[in-house]
């Protein structure tokens, strides 16, 4: 039932309170239900029921405090070797609505990531909106910050279906850093998929929702930079939509956070919310057609395994996790422990492989190690 | 034991001359002092340069500027940052706030590098506030206090920005500067990749610039500096000149002494060991009080110089002092270094001195023939040596270099110049008297001559400035009343505004002079350009120094320029020279203007030009000529219909006073010092008549019993000091005339690119001359009233203890 929401938006806030200093700690339940329903400070508040247009959703919402375009993929190189890629595009308004101009009170902020097995490389942006540095248009489809970009493109030639037409079938997708750079396409072989109620996405913890949608049928064909040369790479690749305005409760530590495609074609999304209490698990099965079938809370199990020193912090990088209900038993391990996020609110983000009951790849997110 | 007892045989000659001790201190204090001061003054703006060179990280980090003058657009900035460059966009300008001027910067804090912002801004917590309208001003808690009240955004404090400048987000800072959209540098990040496609592809106007250790501040001042250190330094050489005698008397005086701690055995490096020892004692005594004393005088210059700066530079310079530690070790150097040179000669003859030599008192008997013989000799050769380096040389510091030569020159020739004049007189005299005065004059020279070379110094420093600093103010009154021939000068806010106002002026009024410009690089210096219109008040009026009958059109019709005198000095240009532009155009140089009070090199071309080469000048300033009588009348009608703030309707009459008043300033912390330097020389002239005083009782018994009374021997005295040092006077003429020349010559066109015409002001001679000869006048007072008070048995047991 729960998607990303809690994850990403704990990431933002973290990120949003370092960086702009207006963290709004709130006691656990203080907020809870009863604040559902009220506006944050002016901003937009999800209800249930909503109908998505596309492609107008892919766009921003600027009413909304937070909102993100989220892409991780497994890559298979040419060379052999397994990569993952992040590319993350993070929007947060100081206040409803945008004006043009250095007026805007949106924030825009860009996360890069290219792991290999032995190396991974990081690099951030952030940057005003209003002046065109960093934005989203919905048709044609194009979200940039600086030279990072996601833009709708024509089919990838030779590919034998063109996915739906809901304008982000087809993208391309570039960022860079100081020492590497991918340029990738990328083509949905299936539909997009909501979330939650039709995309409306109650986080049990609080009680706090969100609007939520995901693309997790993409296939990929592009280069990667990296210090030694160019790679070419084919995988798969993941894209969550979300915006809200309501921020977690405040003993909230951290989460872990797993989206795994399988070789039979279905996918899961899991995650542990991490509090003082015994945490909270959800989980939404995805069948190969595209099929949600949200899980109830706890239904997923996670375990740590093993731990990695990473930057200095233990962060527990095996894992086995337990869906009885879809006869799931598996352990994922990290294709670089060393998959750390040194940006401003730092976090692990890696590439995983899964063994066990299913075979597959995926991407695992920790945050508050 | 020897050594503490041979101590306290030295020192017991300083009890019994309190007085002499009092001078030795108070000369080094007051030569430390204003040395010390001036340095602080100077170190304290120099630190200042630096922290605003530093603020944006200019120190470490490359910048991109417009390679046109016109501001770089946001259009540009993005277009960079959409092809991977990693910049930030900086506006800056000036606002006026009533009297004060703030530098506002305006940052972009999400994209600026960390190497970028070397202040406390924007961080954590203020960030959203800063960010959003309202925005936040971060000043330094001083600028805070000065501005308090005025209409600004909400302010915080930080000591960690420079006085002066006001730091904000570049939105609030474009509207508060009236730069829409503008940004005035790109902050490059370091690390960017090498793939990158060059800034030229991307954006043809911008040029990037490395960065600068020094910033433009730094080096526009550096002559403002330099002239303060020099005056520091005569200040300082005069105030040895105090030191110097009182050492050598106190040295002479205590022969005997020596000689007799000698002949008890204490070995001639025992005893001169002694002696340095003493006098490094002093030294810091007097270093101490001289340090303090010279932050007492440096505080009290300080908010002069901060104005001139401000005024002359804009460059802010906080009002006050802070102690530092670099600071109290250089002045206690100077006070150490001062001593042991003034002393060296007399440590030299201690250390060298026989031991059965006679014990005699041979103070002041040093100067012979032979050794004034020599003063001559050297007075030439430097005379030589200093006009071969005017000749031949070029540079500030070989200006100040023949300055120093020629007052060196002067006060060395100048004993000579009084002996030959002594002995002329007293081959005239006949009158036994008057024999005896000129003689007796003759004898005393020796002994005054320090203190009259230092009056010398003082006094031809003082003419010579004086002299530089008034044919300056005529010469300026004259220019500012062509240069500023508009009845009014009108600035609007906005382009629009603008726009309307010249609409609105069309047929109200006689004329409507636009005064655009632009600001771009000469050969990687700072340089503005100004459009000027085809109209008689600039053909009547502008201050040409090199025209032809041609210049006026061919800058009318595009095909010309005007140069100001700095630009045509500094790169050697003439009329008829090609002169390349920012945007790299080319054009012919037609005629050169006097631009006196402009740090900058400037440019003026036709209006058309102008627009032409750059289509993005703001147009935003105005000169309106109308019949004076209606300029009241006309400005409230201007103020009513734009509801123009005041500033930015300035009549003609207090833009004068206004330009006057930096004027005034700026050669304000020149006269005190002036001041200071005739204060100590007259201080060294009463140094060395109460030292003369006391030994005068022998020569005066004589007289006194022959049948002069203590009446008349003290008016003969008194008479004395006035020869002497109307002499001195005269001999100063000449010589600050010849100081004032290379002040206007050399050292102005050296230290700001422009050449005055010298002008002599007999009037002000005069009132120097009273001022001096009271000076000398009062420093004789007190020495006098002890010879008048004299009692008949003390003159005459000179008798009875002749030796």
């Amino acid at each position: 039932m729960n998607g990303r929401l809690p994850t990403a938006n704990v990431t933002i806030l973290l990120l949003m309170s370092v960086l702009l200093g207006f963290s709004q700690p709130m006691p656990a339940g203080a907020q809870g239900f009863a604040g559902l329903g009220t506006t944050a400070e002016g901003f937009a508040v999800p209800e249930p029921g909503k109908s998505f247009a596309f492609p107008r959703d892919h766009g921003a919402h600027p009413d909304f405090r937070i909102e993100w375009w989220y892409i991780t993929a497994n890559l298979m190189g040419a060379d052999g070797k397994a990569y993952g890629v992040q590319w993350t595009l993070f929007r947060s308004a100081l206040q409803p609505g945008d004006r043009e101009g250095w007026n805007s009170p949106q924030i825009w902020m860009g996360h890069a990531g290219l792991t290999t097995p032995d190396r991974h490389f990081v690099a951030e942006r952030i940057a005003r909106g209003g002046i065109g540095q960093a934005g989203v248009t919905p048709e044609p489809f194009d979200a940039w910050i600086d030279d990072w970009r996601m833009q709708a493109a024509a089919p990838a030639k030779g590919s034998e279906t063109s996915g739906p037409s809901d304008g982000i079938a087809n993208v391309t997708l570039r960022a860079t850093g100081a020492e590497f750079g991918y340029a990738l396409g990328l083509t949905a072989k299936g539909p997009i998929v909501l979330q939650g109620q039709g995309g409306y996405s109650v986080k049990s913890a609080a009680g706090q929702a969100s609007y939520y949608y995901s693309q997790p049928f993409y296939t990929v064909r592009g280069t990667i930079s990296l210090p030694g040369g160019d790679v070419a790479v084919t995988g798969q690749a993941w894209l969550d939509r979300e915006w809200s305005s309501q921020p977690l409760a405040a003993d909230q530590t951290g989460w872990d956070w797993f989206s795994l495609h399988f070789d039979s074609g279905e996918k899961l999304m899991g995650f542990r919310l991490r509090d003082s209490g015994a945490g909270y698990t959800s989980a939404t099965w995805i069948a190969a057609d595209g099929t949600p079938s949200p899980l109830p809370p706890g239904a997923l199990t996670v375990e740590p395994l093993s731990s990695a020193q990473v930057a200095g912090r233990t962060v527990p990088v095996g894992w086995r996790l337990r869906l009885p209900a879809r006869g799931l038993d598996i352990t994922t391990t990290a294709v670089n422990p060393q998959a750390w996020m040194a940006t401003r609110t730092p976090y692990w983000e890696g590439p995983i492989s899964v063994s066990g009951s299913h075979q597959g790849r995926g991407y695992l997110e920790m945050t508050g190690y | 034991m020897m050594r503490r007892t041979a101590m306290a045989a030295l020192l017991s000659h300083w009890r019994r001359r309190p007085m002499q001790l009092v001078m030795l201190l108070l000369g080094l204090s007051l030569a430390t002092a204003l040395w010390s001061g001036v340095q602080a003054i100077n170190a304290e703006a120099r630190a200042s340069y630096d922290r605003a060179a530093a603020t944006l990280g200019q120190d470490r980090l490359d910048r991109i500027v417009s390679g046109t003058g016109a501001p770089i657009t946001q259009s540009d900035y993005i277009a960079l940052r959409r092809a991977g460059w990693l910049v930030s966009p900086v506006v800056d300008g000036t606002l006026r706030l009533g009297q004060t001027r703030l530098n506002i910067i305006g940052i972009d804090p999400l994209t600026m590098p960390t190497e970028g912002l070397n202040a406390d801004v924007a961080r954590d917590g203020d960030l959203a506030a800063f960010l959003t309208p309202p925005g936040l001003l971060y000043l330094s808690p001083e600028t805070a206090d000065k501005l308090s009240g005025s209409a600004l955004p909400p302010v915080k404090r930080t000591s960690s920005l420079p006085a002066g400048i006001g730091m904000t987000d570049i939105g609030v800072a474009q509207q508060l500067l009236g730069k829409p959209g503008e940004i005035s540098q790109l902050i490059v990040a370091p690390g960017q990749r090498r793939d990158l496609r060059a800034i030229g592809e991307i954006a043809p106007t911008l040029v990037v610039k490395a960065p600068d250790a020094r910033g433009d501040l730094a080096r526009l001042t550096d002559s403002f500096h330099l002239n303060l250190t020099a005056f520091g330094f005569l200040a300082f050489a005069v105030g040895l000149f105090i030191v110097y005698s009182a050492i050598g008397l106190a040295f002479e005086q205590r022969r005997a002494t020596f000689r007799t701690l000698r002949s008890l055995g204490l070995p001639a490096s025992t005893l001169t060991g002694l002696l340095l020892a003493e006098l490094v004692g002093f030294a810091i005594v007097a270093g101490v009080a001289g340090v303090l004393l010279g932050y007492l005088v440096g505080s009290i210059l300080l908010p002069g110089v901060a104005a001139t700066l401000q005024g002359l530079y804009g460059a802010s310079v906080p009002g006050t002092l802070s102690l530092r530690p670099q600071w109290w070790a250089s002045g206690l150097a100077i006070a150490l270094f001062g001593t042991l040179a003034a002393a060296a000669q007399s440590l030299w003859r201690v250390w060298r001195m026989p031991l059965l030599a006679p014990a005699q008192p041979r103070a002041w008997a040093r100067a012979s023939e032979s050794g004034l013989r020599l003063q001559a000799a050297a007075a030439a050769t430097l005379f030589a040596a200093t006009i071969a380096l005017a000749g031949f040389g070029s540079g500030l510091v070989v200006g100040f270099s023949v300055l120093g030569g020629l007052l060196l020159g002067a006060a060395l020739l100048l004993p000579v110049l009084l002996a030959l004049f002594l002995a002329l007189m007293q081959w005239l005299a006949r009158h036994p008297i008057a024999q005896w005065f000129w003689a007796d004059t003759r004898q005393q020279l020796p002994g005054l001559s320090l203190a009259l070379m230092a009056l010398l110094l003082a006094l031809s420093a003082n003419i010579g400035v004086g002299t530089m600093v008034s044919s300056f103010r005529l010469t300026f009154t004259g220019w500012l009343d062509q240069r500023l021939a508009a009845e009014l000068y009108v600035t609007a806010r906005s382009e629009p505004e603008a726009a309307a106002l010249r609409g609105w002026l069309k047929g109200r009024v006689d004329a409507v002079l636009p005064i655009w410009s632009v600001s771009g690089d000469i050969a990687d210096a700072p340089v503005e350009i100004y459009g000027v219109a085809d109209d008689p008040t600039y053909r009547e009026n502008w201050p040409l120094l090199a025209r032809t009958p041609e210049t006026w059109d061919r800058v009318a019709n595009g095909a010309g320029a005007l140069v100001n005198e700095q630009l045509s000095r500094r790169d050697g240009l003439e009329i008829g020279d090609s002169l390349m532009l920012p945007g790299g155009w080319t054009t012919t140089i037609a005629g050169v203007y006097s631009d006196y009070g402009n740090p900058l090199p400037q440019v003026m071309i036709g209006l058309d030009a102008l627009t032409t080469h750059y289509p993005d000048v703001a147009r935003l300033r105005y000169g309106i000529r109308l019949p004076p009588e209606n300029v009241a009348a006309f400005s409230e009608a201007l103020r009513a219909r734009f509801d123009l703030p005041p500033e930015n309707i300035v009549d003609q009459g207090s833009l004068k006073r206004r330009s006057l008043a930096v004027f005034e300033q700026t050669f304000s912390v020149t006269a005190a010092l002036n001041v200071l330097t005739l204060g100590v020389a007259g201080l060294a002239m009463f140094a060395s008549l109460m030292t003369l005083s006391t030994m005068r009782l022998p020569q005066l018994a004589p007289i006194w019993a022959m049948g002069l009374t203590r009446r008349q021997l003290v008016v003969l005295e008194l008479a004395r000091t006035l020869v002497l040092a109307v002499i001195t006077l005269i001999a100063a003429l000449p010589v600050g005339l010849g100081l004032a020349w290379v002040l206007l010559s050399v050292v102005n066109v050296e230290a700001f690119g422009w050449q005055l015409p010298m002008h002599v002001f007999p009037a002000d001679w005069v009132r120097l001359a009273i001022l001096a000869l009271g000076a000398s006048l009062l420093s004789a007072l007190i020495p006098l009233r002890q010879l008048a008070a004299t009692a008949p048995s003390d003159l005459l047991k000179v008798f009875a203890n002749e030796r």
